[in-house]
């Protein structure tokens, strides 16, 4: 059997279904609801032993149309920097506020992504979050959550 | 249906709902004319704006983004030889050489009229089949809509997997799985929540759909950077030409125009069939239909071969909105996400929108067709200033992506659970993206899961648990049987192909 990363994908998808298949029957039901015909568990169940089916086929059978990726020519780093910088801005939002972190965030990943016209950047970062902080909490009545603005009381 | 198009047209023509058509094509024209990123990524980014307005408001936005979507990626594909959609690929192979011999403002004039012409043809036949439809859909039972959905999810694994029918049966099965997680509908039990709070309502439709498409887009065009494959080819703007048809360049049209109409509003209506099987099909119908000596000048710039997939797409387009508004069950990826959006303001397309929110089922088809002038009026003037947007640099233009889909789910749960949970599973997207999983299905199963479960609960209660519910009705035996024809056509195409 030729191993490939689909293959690989395939046996972690088939190791996935096989600990989902496990959780579904941990699924805990009414006593009363434990024989009858359908319960909480039951589709759960079905979908485990699907799962295991098709990653199971995808394992055994050849692969004739195998995708070979070439690895060096994907930028890689880059997206790890802007899916690092994506999870600090989660990490950031509610505590600092809407505004200064998406601002930094979008400041941060057109850096990273190699742009250096300052002046640009900058206009793509603070005066659009704050116009499009305003269409979403001023016009369309979106609430927003900003504890530097409420701080600075820019914001109610 | 009088009283019920006025309705509709009343409501599609409020001001309000015109701005909204003419926003949805505006903006979904340039994110479809974007490499990349279709009606799907359009729509999603659409979805958590949708929800500030009422629920036809919303969907006739929706519906204005999804054209201009769709005509967005004809003129990348025109323009670039890059297409926006997989519905638009048949476009490029008469669209690219015509813009090649200096004539790609006649190539996209003669996409646009095509488009309009399709898709008014294609909202016609709606006007009419969708009332019908409703009314034998409403002799649907519960085993009925199970097989459906099989069909649904089935077909659409097939149609949209490329020859690669297993892999893209494990997204249907993780979608489903996905679904799963949460609140059991009817005892209200717990399931693979791990005792996570922010799990216990299950996952957001909204999520999975930013994830798997708008972020995990903007990731793969990242990691794709410096593919020597991926079209990085940039056009001479100046270049466009006259966006003027001739008397003979018109005829040919009226010719091509009225059958391809037809064979893509029949393709749109087949579950998980959609707008790129559409275009194909008319594509390769019409160059056997014609004349010897216009078969010789397909491939080089026939406006027979423009003519052909770009009405058939857009003729798709509204048909795959037959079985989602009549039965509940999308018919494309596309229109899944859009029963997504319907769920999340409450409404249960199928049977009974007919009759108990006919202002909805009236304006959207109203409003599709309102959409289609709009998109004609706006964008033939706007052609080479809309053209422009080619030119923006990746740099920023997956920041703003980023942004928008983390700003979709912040302002939806104000929750930092779902935002490292929307990351996550924009990271597995992305990877299983560059081997070829599709997600179409994935998305498709997921807003599928909750309903399927109910309607395989009900039959399988109603049979006191025995599974003959599948073949008592002759409806229910008539639809598996017609899964079971898909699944041993693609084993069968899989062996052949080995062999």
């Amino acid at each position: 059997m030729n191993i490939n990363t689909t293959k690989i994908i395939s046996l972690l998808f088939f190791i996935f279904s096989a600990f989902y298949l496990y959780t579904a029957y941990q699924i805990q039901v009414f006593a009363f609801d434990e024989n009858a015909p359908f319960n909480a568990r039951t589709f759960p169940i079905y979908l485990g032993y699907a799962g295991l089916f098709f990653s199971g086929l995808k394992l055994i059978l050849p692969d004739p149309n195998t995708i070979k990726v070439e690895h060096k020519t994907l930028e890689y780093k880059k997206t790890a920097i802007l899916v690092l910088i994506a999870i600090i801005y989660g990490a950031t939002i509610l505590k600092v506020g809407y505004f200064l972190t998406t601002s930094f965030f979008l400041m941060g990943s057109y850096y990273f992504l190699g742009e250096r016209r300052w002046f640009l950047m900058f206009m793509l970062s603070f005066p659009f979050v704050a116009g499009f902080m305003y269409l979403l909490h001023g016009v369309l009545d979106i609430y927003l959550r900003d504890p530097f603005l409420k701080l600075i009381g820019v914001m109610g | 249906m009088i009283e019920g198009i006025l309705i509709g047209l009343t409501t599609a023509l409020t001001f309000q709902n015109i701005f909204m058509v003419m926003i949805g094509c505006f903006f979904g024209t340039i994110i479809g004319m974007l490499p990349g990123l279709g009606p799907m990524t359009a729509i999603a980014l659409m979805i958590p704006i949708t929800y500030g307005f009422d629920p036809a408001t919303g969907l006739i936005l929706m519906a204005g983004v999804y054209y201009g979507a769709v005509f967005g990626g004809s003129t990348s594909s025109i323009l670039l030889n890059a297409p926006g959609v997989p519905g638009t690929v048949a476009t490029s192979f008469d669209g690219y050489p015509m813009a090649q011999q200096g004539k790609a403002g006649k190539a996209l004039a003669i996409a646009a009229w095509s488009s309009f012409a399709g898709g008014t043809l294609a909202a016609i036949y709606l006007l009419f089949l969708a009332p019908s439809l409703s009314k034998v859909s409403l002799s649907f039972r519960s085993p009925d809509y199970f097989a459906l959905m099989v069909l649904g999810l089935t077909a659409i694994a097939a149609f949209s997997s490329k020859g690669q029918f297993i892999k893209a049966m494990m997204m249907v099965v993780l979608g489903l799985m996905l679904a799963s997680v949460g609140q059991d509908s009817l005892s209200d039990i717990t399931r693979f929540t791990f005792n996570n709070m922010n799990l216990t309502d299950g996952i957001s439709f909204v999520l999975v759909v930013m994830a798997t498409f708008a972020m995990s887009e903007a990731l793969t065009i990242i990691l794709k950077r410096n593919d020597p494959t991926a079209a990085a080819k940039q056009v001479s703007l100046t270049e466009l030409g006259s966006i003027r048809i001739n008397k003979e360049e018109r005829a040919k049209m009226l010719k091509t125009i009225p059958r391809t109409s037809i064979i893509g509003f029949i393709i749109g209506v087949l579950p998980g069939a959609g707008a790129t099987i559409a275009s194909f099909l008319a594509y390769g119908m019409e160059r056997n239909l014609v004349k010897d000596e216009e078969k010789e000048k397909f491939g080089k710039g026939s406006v027979h071969g423009l003519a052909a997939p770009e009405t058939a797409n857009n003729a798709a387009c509204s048909g795959a909105f037959v079985p989602l508004l009549t039965l509940g069950i999308p018919g494309s990826g596309t229109t899944a996400v859009m029963l997504g959006a319907l769920l999340g303001f409450g409404i249960q397309p199928g049977p009974r929108l007919y009759m108990t929110n006919p202002e909805i089922f009236w304006s959207v088809i109203m409003s599709m067709y309102i959409g289609m002038v709009i998109l004609l009026i706006l964008n033939l003037p706007l052609i080479p200033y809309i053209a422009r947007i080619l030119a923006v640099p990746k740099n920023y233009l997956i920041p703003l992506i980023l942004f928008f889909s983390i700003t979709g789910i912040y302002v939806m749960s104000f929750n930092n659970f779902d935002i490292y949970l929307m990351i996550g599973i924009a990271v597995v997207a992305t990877f299983m993206r560059l081997y070829d999983f599709p997600m179409p299905p994935l998305i498709l199963a997921f807003v599928l899961g909750g309903l399927m479960e109910e309607n395989l609960r009900r039959s399988l209660l109603l049979s006191d648990g025995s599974w003959t519910f599948l073949w008592d009705r002759t409806l229910t035996a008539c639809i598996l049987a017609t899964t079971i024809l898909i699944v041993g056509w693609q084993i069968y195409k899989t062996i052949t192909k080995k062999n």
